[in-house]
């Protein structure tokens, strides 16, 4: 792994503090997941999974045929779509479409697809004011940084660093208490819904047969971006698209259970246009973004095609033992967890962190929770295999390539293995020391000084099986 | 089935852990096995096929399909090493349907041993006593891909003089994963950690899981604790009298 | 231009070709189960109080009309132009501005009113949720803008859940350009997981069921 991701994961795990938040928090929405989705409360829950995989993967094999469905779908009622190759694109849309309106103000809701294509850095570099309403993602916004989870962006943050950063940037007194923090917020960014030009959105499905964009959340501030300014503007991964609104059925009830525990979010937004002639209020202009942004690249290979079915439901985190242990920021990429670790990968090729597919110790957890069936350790470990045959063909790590090798050989060579077996116990303190707690150094190195520096090692028995079983 | 077993001890066992071999092959005799162990068996070639060496793996799972093929039927004492035949030979044989088929019929022909005793020779009862207080780990490939949950612990509730107690929160991994393990080991550790205060808290004295690598990281991590709760395989509370 | 080579590539990848048939996806999956109304009505109450929301059952429009003005007592309301909301004689309750169609109106009113009175187009059961569909009669900022919201329904809108809205409204893109399900209210934990209500929709929420 790079010396970055290894720095960034110890210093993660030497904060208590850090460990302590991101610990309980997904404990909590561990927990609430699984009363959710306990037998007694949702008994269709297998059988709910296995239809949303099977809907997704038939979506995904005829993903064009969606996609223009869903185009014809969106301007038959009024809206328009727009294909973006990448962040440039999307960026150029949106700067193209503001310069045009003379629009200077945009309101944001969460949404990772921008996130991943920094797309406020772009639109602030161009002089736009582009404001983050989800609470969790203003705060990171003031605070410059990115997300520290799908669900919960702020989950690395007291109440005291929002005090910190609410008066240094807000210029308003200091405020500890959260409700009052939130009432802050809550004013600040009142104002920004009723001043905006344009609202942007994320999309959490895209609808083909009714060519509408479908969000959902807690707070309310999705509702406001998409429907106080004149315009609303949803960019979605391609790769979000289902064939019909009543596929929802199936997908509502999985998402708000595996991400938050909640049967349904608060509000759940199925929208399809501009407004329509009768309506009073909703945007008089509606586009949708379709970004590319490499997921075409995901495509080709069926082994690892299904990691476009996530429907971000931040699951699979909360499920993870080393996510709940390095939390989001020690990830290369705007997604974490285990998902993060799958697509990072393919979208930036395997040498873009090569430590990232070897940071799971493959438990399956993450499959166990993932509503659309993901086999996530399975793409892991075809990863692995992939930054392998890359570290062969760049030259790279052949020691270990060597050691392999190495290994193979010895276990087809039943009599050379046993030998092997003996000299590595000779070398080792005799039977009945008890488990060794440090070897002499010159042997403490590679392998042997890792597993050492964090537990005991067992002594080296008298015996190897075989010699006993011979010996009956 | 018939009364023959052969035996995958593994290649942990065989090195580093002999006894448990000894004691999973005493279960089975008591219970009227005949045992073989074939002479050629070394590794399912799992530590190859998790650090991505896919080629070397294969090499190292056609030795094991010459070595086991004959056998009728094979009892091992590990989940991973179980289902690294069951799950994952068939994902390196995909362009060879010949050796693909040997693979699909030695899938159904070998068994992780808690499965074994309660599914095939169907029994919970082996006659075992051990007077302790143990707490159960579930290891993550004999329960995910395996679905190994009640089986282990049908067997205990048999163990005279035992008393099991359940570790909350139970199902989370102790941080093993193989290279995993020295690759990360920083990480692998605080897993271990988080794993063992679990341990603590039930007030057992006694680990008791179905795989020797996530009992080799739980041990080592009790152990550097300076803990005397120790660890133990299924296998050696069976055969204990 | 980016849409056609996005399309290749994908059609490439999938190996396809332009307007090639699909086959049909799998059939929706849509269970809508046998639930009598005053279950409906007892399970949508225990749903929505276990969200900190308020329930109220009226026996009459008449009854409801009493409930709404107690509640919005001393408070300067809005309301959509539900019909229904005339029926039951509450839109013309004193401090209760109806009747605005026109946008910006409405909006300046919704920005400042203490209350939000709406009906609603269906309300489900299992969840607690209320189905607003945009018109004329339900306008989205009525139900969003003021700090408390009050939606006023008649109970033969009570669905099951889930399946049966989509089983009644199989593509709501057909009748409006929005659908919005609200469950509960408008709530946060994004700091230190501690649940705030009210952050920018309303924090207060009232369902009455009449009949």
């Amino acid at each position: 792994m790079s010396v970055e991701f290894d720095r960034k994961i110890h210093n993660t795990l030497a904060d208590a503090n850090l460990q302590l938040a991101i610990y309980t928090a997904t404990a909590r929405l561990k927990d609430k997941r699984a009363e959710t989705v306990a037998p007694d409360a949702l008994p269709d829950y297998q059988e709910l999974r296995t239809q949303a995989n099977a809907v997704k993967k038939h979506t995904i094999e005829n993903l064009d045929y969606y996609l223009e469905e869903f185009e014809r779908n969106v301007e038959a009622h009024g809206g328009k779509v727009v294909y973006a190759k990448d962040g440039t694109e999307v960026a150029d849309f949106v700067l193209g479409l503001a310069k045009d309106r003379g629009a200077r103000l945009i309101v944001k809701s969460k949404s990772m697809t921008t996130e991943e294509v920094d797309l406020n850095e772009r639109l602030e570099h161009h002089g736009l004011e582009s404001v983050e309403t989800d609470l969790g993602e203003y705060i990171i916004q003031l605070a410059h940084e990115r997300p520290y989870h799908i669900v919960a962006p702020a989950l690395h943050l007291t109440r005291y660093d929002v005090a910190d950063l609410f008066t240094k940037r807000l210029n308003v007194p200091r405020e500890t208490v959260i409700e009052k923090q939130t009432a802050i917020a809550r004013k600040v960014l009142r104002q920004k819904f009723l001043a905006a030009d344009i609202g942007i959105s994320g999309a959490n499905f895209l609808v083909a047969g009714s060519g509408a964009v479908v969000l959902v959340e807690n707070e309310g501030n999705i509702r406001l971006t998409t429907s106080a300014p004149k315009i609303h503007i949803a960019i979605a991964g391609i790769e979000k698209m289902i064939p019909r609104a009543q596929d929802l059925a199936v997908f509502l009830k999985l998402l708000g259970r595996s991400g938050t525990g909640q049967l349904l979010t608060v509000y759940t937004s199925f929208l399809s246009g501009p407004r329509r002639g009768g309506e009073i209020d909703g945007p008089d202009e509606f586009y949708v973004v379709l970004l590319d942004n490499g997921r075409t690249r995901l495509l080709p290979d069926r082994g690892k095609r299904q990691s476009l079915y996530c429907i971000r439901c931040g699951a699979c985190l909360n499920a993870c033992p080393v996510y709940r242990k390095i939390g989001g920021h020690s990830f290369p990429w705007v997604y974490s967890g285990p998902i993060g670790a799958i697509i990072t990968p393919q979208f930036m090729g395997v040498s873009h962190e090569p430590g990232l597919p070897f940071a799971s110790s493959l438990c399956g957890a993450c499959a166990e929770v993932c509503p659309v069936k993901i086999d996530i350790p399975k793409v892991l470990l075809e990863l692995r295999s992939d930054v392998k045959k890359a570290e062969v063909r760049e030259k790279r790590n052949r020691l270990e390539k060597l050691a392999f090798r190495a290994f193979a050989w010895l276990m087809t060579h039943p009599r050379l293995y046993e030998m092997a077996g003996k000299l590595a116990a000779s070398a080792a303190p005799p039977d009945g020391s008890g488990w060794i707690k440090s070897v002499p150094a010159p042997m403490n190195i590679g392998p042997l000084r890792a597993w050492l520096s964090q537990r005991d090692l067992p002594p080296a028995p008298a015996r190897s099986f075989r010699e006993m079983w011979r010996r009956r | 089935m018939g009364n023959r077993v052969s035996l995958f001890v593994t290649c942990i066992v065989d090195q580093l852990f002999p006894k448990v071999g000894m004691d999973m092959a005493e279960v089975l005799e008591r219970l009227g096995y005949e045992i073989d162990f074939p002479e050629r068996q070394t590794c399912c070639g799992q530590p190859a096929f998790n650090s991505g060496y896919r080629d070397e793996a294969r090499t190292v799972a056609r030795h094991f399909l010459d070595t086991f093929e004959a056998c009728e039927c094979i009892v091992a004492p590990s989940g991973s090493c179980t289902s690294m035949v069951t799950h994952h030979f068939a994902e390196l044989f995909q362009k060879e349907p010949e050796t693909l088929a040997r693979v699909h019929s030695l899938e159904k022909r070998i068994w992780e041993f808690s499965t074994f005793l309660t599914e095939v020779a169907g029994v919970e009862d082996v006659g075992a006593r051990l007077e302790d207080v143990v707490t159960f780990h579930d290891s993550c490939h004999g329960l995910r891909e395996l679905g190994i949950k009640d089986a282990p612990r049908r067997l205990l509730a048999r163990v005279r003089g035992l008393e099991l107690r359940e570790m909350q929160p139970a199902e989370e991994c102790c941080g093993f994963g193989g290279t995993f393990a020295v690759k990360f080991a920083e990480l692998s550790g605080a897993m271990a950690r988080t794993k063992i205060d679990a341990i603590l808290n039930t007030g057992a004295t006694t680990v008791v899981a179905l795989d020797l690598s996530c009992l080799m990281q739980i041990q080592g991590a009790l152990s550097r604790a300076g803990s005397q709760v120790r660890t133990m395989h299924l296998a050696e509370v069976l055969a204990s009298r | 231009m980016s849409r056609d080579n996005i399309l290749h590539r994908i059609r490439t990848a999938l190996g396809r070709s332009a307007g090639q048939a699909v086959a049909d996806p799998p059939p929706a999956r849509i269970r809508v189960p046998d639930v009598d109304m005053e279950k409906r009505i007892a399970s949508m109450f225990a749903a929505i109080e276990a969200l900190a929301g308020k329930t109220h059952r009226a026996a009459t429009p008449a009854d409801a009309r009493a409930f709404v003005a107690a509640a919005i007592e001393g408070k300067s309301a809005v309301a959509s132009n539900a019909p229904f909301l005339v029926e039951c004689g509450i839109a013309s309750l004193p401090g209760v501005r109806s009747g605005i169609t026109d946008r910006e109106e409405l909006r300046g009113l919704c920005a400042t009113a203490d209350v939000g009175i709406t009906s609603a187009d269906y309300a489900l059961a299992d969840t607690g949720s209320l189905v607003m569909i945009a018109s004329t009669n339900e306008a989205r900022l009525v139900s969003l803008l003021p700090p408390a919201h009050i939606a006023v329904v008649p109970r033969a809108r009570i669905l099951t859940g889930l399946d049966e809205l989509f089983s009644v409204v199989p593509n709501p893109a057909d009748v409006a350009s929005s659908m919005v399900l609200i469950t509960g209210p408008s709530r946060t934990a994004d700091i230190e997981q501690i649940l705030v209500r009210g952050v920018h929709g309303p924090g207060q929420i009232t369902v009455v069921v009449v009949g």
